[in-house]
């Protein structure tokens, strides 16, 4: 019992971050039907700027800050230079795009900083917090609490203001939202730096517990688009759901059976849950009136 | 108000619009008729700018609308009901307006929501319900709410009454004519030609991108030409 409560633990921090990495796919996938692959390298910078910001003697907070802006300033240049000029390309161009941009990130990461392994002191301590006989780290509580703070500040985004609503809007139809107005270029914009800094953020929360180099975003990607394909692609909150259900399944295999099966267990319950929901478990299914 | 001068529009290689001339004075309706395929759609994409001009000028309020992007033009005054009702289905009826007046964050919102509903009041009943899930009559009437919720002074108008019944038909167009009491200046594009024709000041008829007759709508509606080949009379 207390060894579950333990996997469940470790597999609800992971699975945070997963949903994290998924919301950033489904915020850019809504706004503009592209899968960004480079979503991953976001949460690598969001990490890796931290750790080099705070080297340079910046306090570990205005670290993070900075870094979180400067992730999200990389995301809308990826949008204006890249994506942008690419409107109208079939949607696999664009996705081919995003994976080119990935490893440009990646490699541009590794000259201007380094290949090595970093890791900045995690927000409040080391020591193990002590719950019913299994531990849990401080920053895991970060992990999940930035998370939470995250999906209930977009879902108020989306459902309260009237700019979330026009991010549904141009999503769901992009030519009637500039009949009403609303600029879509912006809106790409907006998302594409709001996804960026989500990502960055993961990072941020993560690089205590998991540490952070250059090329941790191929395996971050990944998790998390197979996180929002399992939930529902384009929807936040399935996003969660699957990020959530990703870390766990991840963390309970691991556990019980091996580490080395946990990523091919995961895969297979996707693999299936897909098999028998293929818009994901909250994917909407593809009618519309005509 | 409107005018539209030498008018060309293209899809990649093919020309589809062939020099269009038009006009719509303030306060009026005009409708423009034509069969399948005419360049009527196109026409009005062109005016909302959602599709691209090749040669010509439009202008609006005496302003060049040329350069103006789509989701400028709102901002001039002008706006679109598309056709295929283009709402957006997965929001609700009143997001749906609240996005009509997107441009807007005042008290008159409310007003104007108000209103709309009293043009409409089978919105009102749906207010909370997905767009998607309306009618084909019902998405027609928030697609028409929605481009007065952002106070146009002309609204273009395309193909209202296309898949509907006959009863919805009479309905929709009851709601055109009112439209003039509200001082909004329509342009209709219909294939619908008697109803539309029945309801305008003026007409223009258009054939394989050209407008081929124009005139006072009581004369067209009595051109022998134009009985026979639109009216089925």
């Amino acid at each position: 019992m207390d060894a579950l409560l333990q996997f469940i633990f470790s597999g609800v921090t992971v699975g945070a971050v997963y949903a994290l990495v998924a919301l950033g796919f489904t915020i850019i996938y809504n706004a503009s039907d592209v899968v960004n692959f480079a979503q991953g390298e976001f949460v690598m910078l969001g990490g890796m700027i931290t750790v080099f910001a705070h080297q340079a003697g910046l306090p570990l907070a205005l670290a993070a800050v900075l870094a979180i802006i400067v992730t999200a300033a990389i995301g809308v240049a990826l949008n204006k230079l890249a994506i942008e000029p690419a409107r109208g390309a079939p949607v696999v161009s664009v996705i081919i795009i995003t994976i080119g941009a990935s490893i440009l990130i990646r490699g541009a990461t590794q000259l201007i900083f380094d290949k090595q392994l970093h890791r900045f002191p995690a927000f409040s301590g080391d020591d193990p917090i002590r719950v019913m006989g299994a531990t849990i780290l401080p920053q895991s509580l970060w992990v999940t609490g930035g998370a939470l703070v995250v999906f209930a500040g977009l879902w108020l985004f989306f459902t309260r203001t009237l700019t979330g609503k026009a991010v549904l809007a141009t999503a769901n139809n992009r030519i009637a939202a500039q009949l009403v107005g609303i600029n879509t270029g912006a809106i790409m914009t907006l998302s594409f730096g709001l996804s960026a800094a989500i990502g960055a953020l993961a990072g941020v929360l993560i690089t205590p517990i998991t540490l952070v180099s250059y090329d941790v975003g191929v395996a971050l990607a990944l998790k998390g688009f197979a996180a929002a394909m399992l939930g529902g692609m384009g929807n936040p909150k399935g996003a969660l759901v699957g990020g959530l259900m990703l870390g766990l399944l991840e963390a309970l295999t691991a556990g019980y059976l091996s580490s080395q099966y946990k990523d091919a267990v995961a895969f297979i319950v996707i693999l299936a849950v897909l098999f028998v929901m293929p818009q994901g478990i909250f994917g909407k299914s593809s009618t519309e009136r005509v | 108000m409107l005018t539209v001068e030498g008018l060309r529009s293209r899809y990649g290689r093919i020309e589809v619009l062939h020099g269009i001339d038009l006009e719509v004075k303030s306060g009026e309706i005009v409708t423009v008729v034509g069969a399948n395929g005419a360049g009527k759609t196109t026409l009005l994409k062109c005016l909302s700018g959602t599709q691209p001009v090749s040669d010509g000028r439009i202008v609006f309020r005496g302003e060049s609308l040329n350069s103006v992007p789509a989701h400028r033009r709102l901002a001039h005054g002008l706006a679109q009901s598309p056709e295929g009702r283009q709402i957006f289905t997965n929001l609700t009826v009143e997001e749906n307006l609240r996005l009509g007046a997107y441009l807007h964050s005042d008290e008159r919102v409310d007003r104007d929501m108000t209103e709309a509903f009293a043009l409409f009041p089978i919105l009102r009943e749906k207010r909370n319900l997905a767009a998607g899930g309306l009618s084909g009559g019902q998405q027609q009437m928030l697609a028409i709410a929605r481009a007065l919720m952002g106070r146009p002074s002309c609204l273009l108008l395309d193909e209202p009454s296309m898949g509907l019944a006959p009863l919805l038909v009479a309905q929709i167009f009851e709601v055109v004519t009112e439209l003039k009491n509200r001082d909004v200046t329509v342009l209709l594009v219909e294939q619908n030609a008697y109803g539309a024709l029945r309801i305008a000041d003026r007409g223009y008829v258009m054939e394989t991108g050209h407008i081929i007759i124009s005139g006072p709508a009581a004369e067209l509606i009595a051109d022998p030409r134009i009985r026979e080949a639109y009216l089925g009379l």
